[in-house]
């Protein structure tokens, strides 16, 4: 996407007009095959769904057509439950944990191997910016893998002094922000732990899913360890329902995961989710403001603002809030918006129209309840395909709905605050809890409102970086449980 | 000694609620009867708690929280063998609480009150430790220093089991206690009893007030009110009514408390692991 940016809206005084020209720079796609129809992978070989039914997966950077998809039923997940249980006591847990790890570690190395064709799938597939899929998404997909391998053969150094033992079927849900990191996150602790899994990608973004399907095929996993199937929310239920599945993990909305809560209440089954947050982001005036600004656009348009931990609440101390506002404006005119396989786009494809709708249907509520309204003017979007442009609200409101519902998009909800009480008492006037962020030169304040912040991941002087080794999970209404480090595997054991 | 007993006309203790460190009776001014084991004598009149009851019960461990919370783990523990230390000196009285409405004998009935102290000695002495043998330093790549460290969750509700287990109880709620929670406590019917030395034992170990709160009434009442509470984070029930705990999850879900089943009824590390909350801080490193 060749655009030209004024990288100023409004000339200072003394200042020239500049225009920087990006050339485009184009990922090649040339690497990637994808199958026009895609089938399940169940067993260790790819089958028809049951139903005959196929759906469509989108490129959000034009709208169109990638592949179809097999809509999953019912029995096509008992086919998947029941390989996996097979193989659970079967193949796998005949296994010697070591041989597991290795299995791990061959999955790692061959995503290393293959890094680049998956980067560039997951962002025609999801629509997020080449260099995020290139130089975050995917090697934190191999570093998950390999993490996790590594683990296989020292569980009993899990829990101090005590064994500890698989729990049997898992069946995972994933969502579509991170498609395939969110895989790594589900699959690799679970086999790790010698658990079989039944995974569900989510509907707009299968494809990477399908591809470690090959890859699992490919490291000679045994089949039914890891099954993958397509399908929307009727086959995540069928397999959240199925009575077989010990474990249900699921990372996706609120909404969606107290559904699930209650659709096991009758049941023995383990549950984990990782779902919504409203994070904030705390500016005290002592901050080092150059780089808060960063974090901050980074907090809120980094992947689109697709991101459950989204710093999406930005509060920075009334002192500092004009000079910061100004200098968050001037950063965001220099955003490059557009086509994903660009390698210069910061921000690239909102994943799907449906999401696009809602998104800009929360931003045109809010501008007519008269909040103070954002957005860098020069920049263009595309004419094809699902943009919008990275925006914020200013002095809004604790009760507006910008400021309390997740919007799980480029839209930044700005607050002010006096004292670091008001600071934390802000932060904390969430249901959620997963994440909050903290800049401020002070260590000691910054401790202070990091033990203070009811948020499960606290970035202090930074935000969004993740780590295999480093636990992720909210607090309240965030989720059940942690993914990540040693604590990650503990949803996946029983302690004997 | 609490119980009424025939014509002898010593002083019998009327046994109340304990909320916010203080011995209130129940709103409703309603009791129910607690008889002597296996007889129609009555042994006291209980307060049957209400619904008022436990909201101003789960109001006033919200408020406890934030000190309890920032206490140091040093001084939770020494509270709690505080705890240790009251019990021993009111062992007379569980004992004759657990003779005469549980019918166990003395020897019964001192491996109660031992179990409860052991329990006790046991969390002031895991208070101070637990964070180093769950936290973590994390070796992420890149230049940051990172690590997790447990919290407490908030308010803990607690369903005790209808079978009383008075090492049960007292492992539960020094549990929940030492790692900063809150606790909400309705006793079982039976062996309700109890609340009157063990809120003793609490209102004497320098544990501030609305830290734990017991109330004793009737499971079938108040569990629902209890897994209801938006205020409340976390539920244990300990009860085993299948219906009762598929009630307490579904109840659950509106604020996605953490629900709490099957935890060990001995002192051990899980019972910890069930009331904290996991929290993971970066922080760059470099000039």
């Amino acid at each position: 996407m060749n655009k030209t940016i004024s990288a100023n809206n409004k000339k200072n005084a003394g200042e020239t007009d500049f225009v920087f020209d990006y050339s485009p720079a184009l990922e090649s796609t040339d690497m990637v095959k994808i199958n026009k129809q895609n089938k399940l992978f169940i067993n260790g070989k790819w089958t028809s769904g049951k139903s005959g039914k196929f759906f469509d997966t989108i490129n959000p950077a034009n709208g169109e057509k990638l592949a179809e998809l097999t809509e999953a039923n019912a029995e096509d997940v008992d086919r998947a439950v029941k390989a996996a249980r097979k193989a659970f006591e079967g193949s796998w847990s005949k296994l010697a944990p070591k041989q597991r790890g290795r299995y791990l570690f061959r999955i790692a190395r061959i995503i290393q191997e293959r890094s680049r064709e998956i980067a560039v799938l997951e962002t025609m597939d999801n629509g997020k910016p080449i260099k995020e899929s290139r130089d975050f998404d995917i090697p934190q997909v191999a570093a998950h893998f390999f993490y996790y391998a590594g683990w296989a053969d020292k569980l009993e150094y899990l829990f101090n002094g005590r064994n500890v033992s698989p729990i049997g079927v898992a069946g995972q849900i994933i969502p579509w922000n991170f498609p395939l990191l969110m895989a790594a996150w589900k699959i690799a602790p679970a086999l790790a732990a010698g658990n079989c899994v039944v995974l569900k990608p989510a509907e707009t973004t299968s494809l990477t899913a399908l591809l470690l399907g090959e890859i699992i095929e490919e490291a000679g996993v045994p089949p039914g360890v890891v099954n993958i199937i397509t399908g929307a929310g009727a086959t995540g239920a069928a397999l959240v329902n199925h009575p077989d599945v010990n474990k249900i993990a699921f990372t996706g909305s609120t909404e969606v995961g107290k559904i699930i809560a209650r659709s096991t209440v009758n049941t023995a089954k383990k549950l984990t989710l990782e779902l919504g947050g409203k994070s904030a982001h705390i500016v005290y005036e002592d901050a080092a403001l150059d780089q808060a600004v960063e974090s901050v656009v980074n907090g809120i348009y980094f992947n689109q603002g697709h991101v459950c931990c989204a710093g999406s609440r930005l509060l920075v101390e009334e002192s500092i809030a004009d000079i910061f506002v100004t200098k968050l404006k001037r950063r965001m005119t220099s955003l490059r918006v557009g086509d994903p396989l660009d390698k210069n786009t910061d921000v690239g494809a909102i994943n799907s129209a449906g999401e696009l709708k809602k998104i800009k249907g929360l931003i045109a509520n809010a501008i007519e309840d008269g909040i103070e309204y954002y957005e860098p003017e020069a920049t263009t979007l595309p004419q094809k395909g699902y943009y919008l442009k990275p925006c914020f609200f200013n002095n809004v409101a604790a009760s507006a709905t910008i400021c309390r519902r997740e919007i799980f998009g480029p839209v930044l909800a700005i607050q002010t605050f006096r004292t670091p009480e008001e600071a934390i008492q802000k932060a904390n006037d969430t249901t959620y809890g997963l994440a909050a962020g903290i800049w401020s030169e002070k260590g000691s304040k910054i401790h202070k409102t990091a033990q203070a912040l009811k948020a499960g991941v606290i970035w202090a002087n930074t935000y969004n970086k993740f780590d295999p080794s480093s636990p992720f999970g909210g607090y309240n209404e965030s989720g059940w449980g942690r993914e990540g480090g040693r604590h990650g595997l503990l949803p996946y054991v029983e302690v004997k | 000694m609490a119980g009424l007993n025939g014509m002898n006309t010593t002083v019998a203790k009327t046994i109340k609620l304990y909320i916010g460190g203080a011995f209130p009776r129940t709103e409703s001014g309603r009791s129910f009867p607690v008889y002597a084991h296996d007889s129609k004598k009555v042994y006291a009149h209980l307060c049957r708690a209400s619904r008022k009851d436990v909201r101003n019960a789960v109001s006033i461990a919200k408020s406890a929280l934030a000190g309890w919370s920032s206490r140091s783990a040093y001084n939770r523990s020494q509270i709690l063998y505080r705890m240790a230390e009251m019990t021993e000196g009111k062992r007379a009285e569980f004992v004759e609480t657990f003779v005469q409405t549980l019918g166990y004998s003395q020897e019964q009935s001192n491996g109660a009150v031992d179990q409860a102290i052991d329990a006790f000695v046991y969390y002031a002495g895991f208070a101070d430790k637990y964070q180093q043998v769950i936290g973590s330093v994390n070796p992420v790549t890149g230049p940051h220093h990172n690590f997790t460290t447990p919290e407490a969750v908030g308010v803990v509700a607690l369903l005790c089991s209808d079978e009383f287990d008075f090492g049960q109880l007292v492992t539960r709620i020094a549990a929940i206690t030492c790692s900063g929670n809150t606790a909400v406590v309705l006793l079982s019917e039976n062996g309700a009893a109890v609340l009157a030395p063990l809120a003793e034992v609490f209102a004497t170990s320098d544990l501030p007030g609305g830290v734990i709160n017991l109330l004793s009434g009737f499971m079938d009442e108040l569990y629902l009110h209890m897994a209801s509470h938006m205020e409340v984070d976390s539920i244990c029930c300990d009860c085993n009514d299948t219906k009762i705990i598929a009630t307490v999850k579904e109840e659950a879900v509106h604020n996605l408390k953490r629900v709490v089943l099957n935890s060990p009824k001995e002192p051990g590390l899980q019972n910890i692991l069930n009331f904290v909350e996991f929290k993971t801080v970066w922080h760059p490193v470099g000039d």
